[in-house]
């Protein structure tokens, strides 16, 4: 009898050329996409580029007016209560938001996704002890809890990179811990075990690369909401402290001026909305792109659109 | 349609007993840390007593509260202290710690209740019904709406509607509690973020459950579309709803904080801030533990929840 | 045009897919009358199931699109009643049973309730539908009815969950049933109580019965007239008897080649020195005895069957003698040496010379891995096997032994039939040199044709490189032509051992003549004959 005569579907684009393909397929999250890459080099670049010009104080131009063409394009937003230019400031403050947040997704997806591997892969007194562990983490209130220990120990953009990491372990380690238990009864693990494999090949080479695309896009959805509660801990008047400045802080200091210029707290808050916002786009996209069921959905759709 | 059937009360009285057993571990875990968050993160003494104090009073201090005793004796103190439901007393107002407290909570959980409800409902709505026609009309509306509210910063949105709504129109008072237009804006602004967020996880578990082989059955069996969403699918899609749904409500429980700040709302919250900002700390630390416990037995309601609604997880 | 109670003419249906439109069914056209039995019989992609779906309304459009065609219920277009009406067809006049019964009911309402709402959704009250979900769930045999109404599908056994449904398909005496490959996921004994069931309730009601299926077995059993489909084309149409004696088209005529059983038995050497020699292994499971003492000898380049129902513990001893699962007691010595005491330093050594093949080679395939990646992390495992230079080299050499070729290297296993993915994973088992291949129903899930290639393929590299195989399957027929020794197993216990021709021609145990008598034979003839034979024994 000879081979099926199955078609075999012809060689797949290498990972980078298909996730290229699949986010032209999407318009939105093309954009959201396009804008973080922008956001970022502003981040990198903007302290040294305007950092001088936000910090100048101009007491004549003090809440400026946003809208005013005649002045140079870093006025357009207007300008704060001590005459600083709004844009300019915004630009600067990108780099500590950015980096708190970046900070604090980086570390709390690091250990949050270690633990997680360890108590699905280990022994059940361990697994329960990690996850009573996560338990009291998240049975803490969250924001409460930085509030005090931010007061006690002094807000700096370590500590409050710190805090904000401790309370989003237990979100990658749950879920972790729930991947790991499923797939290390999935039957090509079981092929591995019985090659030889040992526990650290499976775990690394077999259920990290299978758990990394939800992580990926968790990380990404999560670096919206560890923006989003920076934002409010410097609102709050705990989070980082004048005169280093984020978007979060630039709200609070426009919000004494709100009726007579409001332009001081809203600029600053389209800035975190249309970060979060490309955020959470990219990771709806992310989860339909990195999931082999759905891709096609991606790829059907950029075939249609030419 | 007929009712669905409830569950044998002896499966259900287990399942608690057993899941009591286990949170209970994770309470005496709770009460350790805000323990060690009032003894270890610095001086108590320097920490309740207001900065000019003396060296004596802090040394009175000490020896009235035990602090000059070993660690483990001051938690043995410590635990008996809150079994007994003794926190301290207030130093603003003079008053035991937890009155002060659970008077403020009692605002906070009605805020948070209320809220909650109302972003379930509407969300289960949206959500399903956005599933079922998924990539219709109605489905892109619903996802771009709920992809704003997700990514809105509350208390940007807060001081924003103040704006509008007090300064510009007059039409809401700008803080406090007095009537029944005071909790308009809170709500309002409180319900943005869980409802954007509870809408996509229903949109999408319940995608998942309407393509579901069960649902083939029901439609073979020439079940209404409305039945097939809202009895067949739903209840299935719910499970993991549910677990967002009681993450939202934690964090609308400590997250209340800035929208009570900024509407001068009488929670917990701006209880905890004003404390902080006052060192009154026996008030802090008992508002931490009896938020702490409220979420904790969210968290237990949220685990029975689980169990009435999937009968394959009672086992 | 003659009255027929179902007809289907000129459907043809199409899907959108990420690789272009499919065409799962062209044209096709057949019809079935009150009281009789059509098989539609195709293998995987045939679209054999696309008509049904399309009769019951349950093509999701987009992405499928019904391009021509009407099907008639008594002379009237489904495709042209409006929505309501068309709905009050579904369990009303048509009803369906599907494959997975689990899957397919709901597990979070009891199986009483989801009866009911059969009845109701068509205008009964709740008093009459109660009443008449018991009546339903004592004829469909379900032990305690009364009580069984208050239980939720994953209470219930895979044959008592279909028996559940055919309750609830039949609660309005439909006046044609669909049964998409009903008894496929049950055993064998149970599958031949599910069809007697259907034959018995279609008797007393009439019905039409469509059965879709892969099974040739399954159609001599039921069916009064068959179908045959190939690649959304109907080949093949006439009585049960014509098609199989006399088929006309080469798909046919491979399909009924491809059937097991049928061809020269093995007769085993003496034996002599065994290589693998399991004494008295025993497994419990909280309080379920997996294995309940199991002893037997394997010679070098034997191969051993191990037959049983589910639950009988053919899987659980193979995860034993792998160490996937650690015994509760006995012994299993290799080339003199016990398996079970082995440290895990020693265990690795010994990995190389026992490998295994799993039953679905979508899951035992990491989706991540190229081919090359699967095949040679058995030499990154155990690196002293092969220099990494050769690695390619070997890689392709292996492709060709198991029929695929070196260009299939860099691919992944999606991109493969399951056939194809069934070759990598034994070329993968392969890899290490090993000299005995557990194979847990490495066959169970493909398409007939397949199932036999795959065992040619195990059966030449036996002959050519003397690997020994302990064969697990659930299925008599699918071992009659490649096993030396069979081992049949029941409920944790070995209750028949023998050779191939001792178990098959002169069965010993009761339970062996009832797993052979279970199993449907292709020819209608001899399966007539079985049927007989089954009943007399149930009278006597």
């Amino acid at each position: 009898m000879t081979l099926q005569t199955d078609t075999i579907l012809a060689d797949e684009p290498n990972f980078a050329t298909r996730m290229v393909r699949m986010l032209l397929a999407d318009k939105f999250a093309l954009c959201a996409a396009i804008f973080l890459v922008f956001i970022v080099i502003l981040a990198i670049v903007g302290p040294s580029w305007l950092g001088e010009l936000a910090t100048k104080q101009n007491l004549r131009g003090r809440n400026a007016a946003p809208f005013d063409w005649e002045r140079g394009w870093v006025w357009w937003m207007g300008a704060d209560a001590l005459g600083r230019p709004l844009l300019a400031r915004i630009v600067v403050a990108t780099q500590n938001t950015l980096m708190v947040a970046a900070g604090a997704v980086a570390l709390s997806a690091a250990v949050g996704t270690l633990l997680g591997l360890v108590a699905g892969f280990s022994s059940p007194r361990v697994n329960q002890v990690i996850m009573r562990l996560a338990d009291v983490i998240m049975s803490f209130p969250s924001l409460l809890i930085a509030v005090i220990v931010l007061y006690i120990l002094g807000s700096s953009i370590l500590n409050l990179m710190l805090v904000l990491a401790i309370t989003r372990i237990p979100v990658y380690l749950r879920t972790t811990r729930a991947e790991v238990l499923e797939i290390r009864e999935r039957m090509f693990v079981q092929a591995a075990r019985v090659m030889g494999a040992s526990d650290r090949r499976i775990l690394f080479r077999h259920i990290l690369p299978v758990v990394l695309p939800t992580l990926t896009t968790l990380a990404t959805l999560d670096f919206a909401y560890v923006m989003l509660a920076e934002s409010a801990l410097s609102f709050l008047g705990i989070g980082i402290q004048p005169p280093e400045i984020t978007w979060g802080l630039m709200i609070s200091q426009g919000r004494q001026y709100l009726t007579n210029a409001w332009w001081l707290s809203f600029w600053p808050g389209l800035a975190i909305i249309l970060t979060t916002m490309s955020l959470n786009m990219l990771s709806n996209w992310l989860r339909i792109a990195l999931d082999p069921v759905q891709r096609w959905r991606l790829e059907m759709k950029g075939r249609k659109n030419g | 349609m007929i009712p669905p059937p409830g569950l044998s009360e002896g499966a259900m009285l287990k399942f608690v007993r057993k899941r009591a057993v286990a949170s209970l571990i994770s309470l005496v875990g709770l009460i350790v840390m805000v323990f060690f968050l009032s003894r270890l993160t610095g001086d108590p003494a320097a920490l309740f007593l207001p900065v000019e104090a003396s060296a004596e009073m802090k040394q009175q201090f000490r020896e009235l509260h035990g602090l000059n005793d070993p660690l483990l004796v001051q938690f043995a103190h410590y635990v008996g202290d809150v079994l007994t439901g003794d926190l301290g007393e207030s130093l603003r107002k003079a008053r035991p710690a937890l009155d002060v407290v659970l008077e403020a909570f009692t605002w906070t959980l009605w805020l948070a209740v209320i809220t909650m409800s109302l972003v379930t409902g509407a969300a289960i709505l949206v959500g399903s019904l956005a599933a079922f026609r998924a990539g219709g009309f109605f489905d892109r509306l619903s996802s771009i709406i709920s992809l704003i509210g997700a990514s809105v910063p509350d208390f940007w949105v807060a001081i924003v509607a103040i704006v509008v709504f007090s300064v510009n129109l007059a039409w809401l008072p700008t803080s406090g509690t007095g009537s029944l237009l005071h909790w308009i804006l809170p709500i309002a602004v409180l319900f943005i973020r869980p409802f954007g967020i509870i809408v996509q996880v229903v949109r999408g578990s319940m995608i998942g459950a309407l393509s579901s082989a069960y649902v083939k059955t029901a439609r073979a069996k020439g079940v209404k579309s409305r039945s097939i969403i809202f009895v067949h699918a739903l209840r299935n899609a719910m499970l993991p709803v549910i677990t967002v749904i009681g993450d939202q409500a934690a964090s609308l429980l400590n997250g209340a904080v800035i929208v009570e700040t900024i509407f001068g709302f009488p929670g917990v919250g701006k209880l905890m801030i004003d404390s902080i900002l006052q060192r009154d700390f026996n008030v802090v630390l008992a508002a931490i533990l009896v938020t702490a416990l409220a979420i904790f037995l969210m968290n237990l309601l949220i685990d029975l929840a689980y169990a009435l609604l999937d009968p394959r997880i009672r086992h | 045009m003659a009255d027929h109670l179902l007809e289907v003419r000129n459907l043809s249906v199409e899907f959108h897919t990420a690789s272009g439109v499919v065409h799962a069914v062209r044209d096709i056209s057949y019809h079935l009358d009150r009281g009789e039995t059509l098989a539609i019989l195709g293998e995987s992609g045939s679209g054999k199931s696309v008509s049904s779906s399309a009769i019951m309304n349950l093509i999701d459009m987009p992405p499928g699109r019904i391009t021509s065609g009407e099907v008639l219920l008594d002379g009237v277009d489904l495709f042209k009643l409006p929505p309501h009406e068309r709905r009050a067809v579904n369990g009303r006049r048509i009803a369906m049973i599907f494959q997975d019964p689990l899957s397919h009911l709901n597990p979070v309402y009891t199986v009483g309730w989801q009866i009911r709402e059969a009845l109701t959704t068509h205008g009964a009250d709740a008093a009459t539908a109660a009443a008449e979900a018991l009546r339903l769930m004592t004829r469909v045999g379900i032990p305690e009815p009364e009580r069984s109404l208050g239980k939720y599908p994953h209470e219930f056994s895979g044959g008592q969950r279909q028996r559940v449904m055919i309750a609830m398909a039949l609660a309005l005496r439909p006046d044609l049933l669909i049964a998409d490959e009903p008894t496929t996921a049950l055993d064998v004994t149970v599958q031949a109580e599910v069809l007697a069931l259907l034959e018995e309730l279609q008797e007393e009601t009439g019905m039409g019965v469509l059965i879709i299926t892969h099974d040739l077995g399954v159609v001599a059993e039921i069916a009064d007239r068959v179908v045959v489909m190939e690649k959304g084309v109907l080949v093949e149409a006439g009585t049960v008897r014509e098609v199989y004696k006399n088929p006309q088209h080469p798909y046919t005529k491979k399909l009924i080649a491809a059937a097991p059983g049928k061809g020269e038995m093995h007769a085993p050497a003496a034996r002599a020195e065994p290589v693998l020699s399991v004494r008295d292994v025993r497994k419990t499971y909280g309080s379920f005895e997996a294995l309940k003492g199991v002893s037997f000898d394997l010679m070098p380049g034997e191969t051993m069957a191990v037959v049983g129902e589910s639950g009988s513990g053919k899987s659980t001893l193979a995860r034993i003698l792998l160490r996937l699962d650690e015994p509760d007691a006995g012994t299993a010595h290799w080339k003199g040496r016990d398996l079970f005491t082995l440290s895990p330093a020693e265990l690795y050594k010994l990995r190389r010379d026992l490998q295994m093949v799993f039953q679905d080679p979508t899951q035992s395939l990491n989706p991540r891995m190229t081919v090359f990646q699967l095949i040679s992390e058995a030499w990154v495992i155990h690196p002293d096997i092969l220099p990494k230079a050769k690695w390619r080299e070997r890689v392709a050499e292996l492709l060709v032994q198991v029929g695929l070729g070196p260009e299939h290297m860099g691919r992944y296993p999606h991109q493969f039939s399951g056939g194809q993915r069934q070759r990598i994973a034994i070329a993968r088992a392969l890899a290490l040199e090993p000299q005995l291949i557990i194979c847990d129903e490495a066959v169970s899930a493909l398409d007939v044709s397949v199932q036999a290639q795959v065992i040619e393929l195990l059966d030449k590299l036996r002959r050519e490189m003397g690997i020994a195989f302990i064969f697990i399957a659930h299925d008599l027929p699918v071992v009659r032509d490649f096993a030396d020794h069979v081992m049949v197993m029941q409920k944790g216990d070995i209750v028949e051992l023998g050779t191939v021709r001792a178990v098959f021609e002169t069965p010993r145990q009761e339970y062996t003549r009832a797993l052979l008598s279970a199993g449907l034979d292709p020819d209608p003839d001899v399966q007539a004959a079985h049927r007989a034979a089954r009943l007399q024994r149930a009278a006597s």
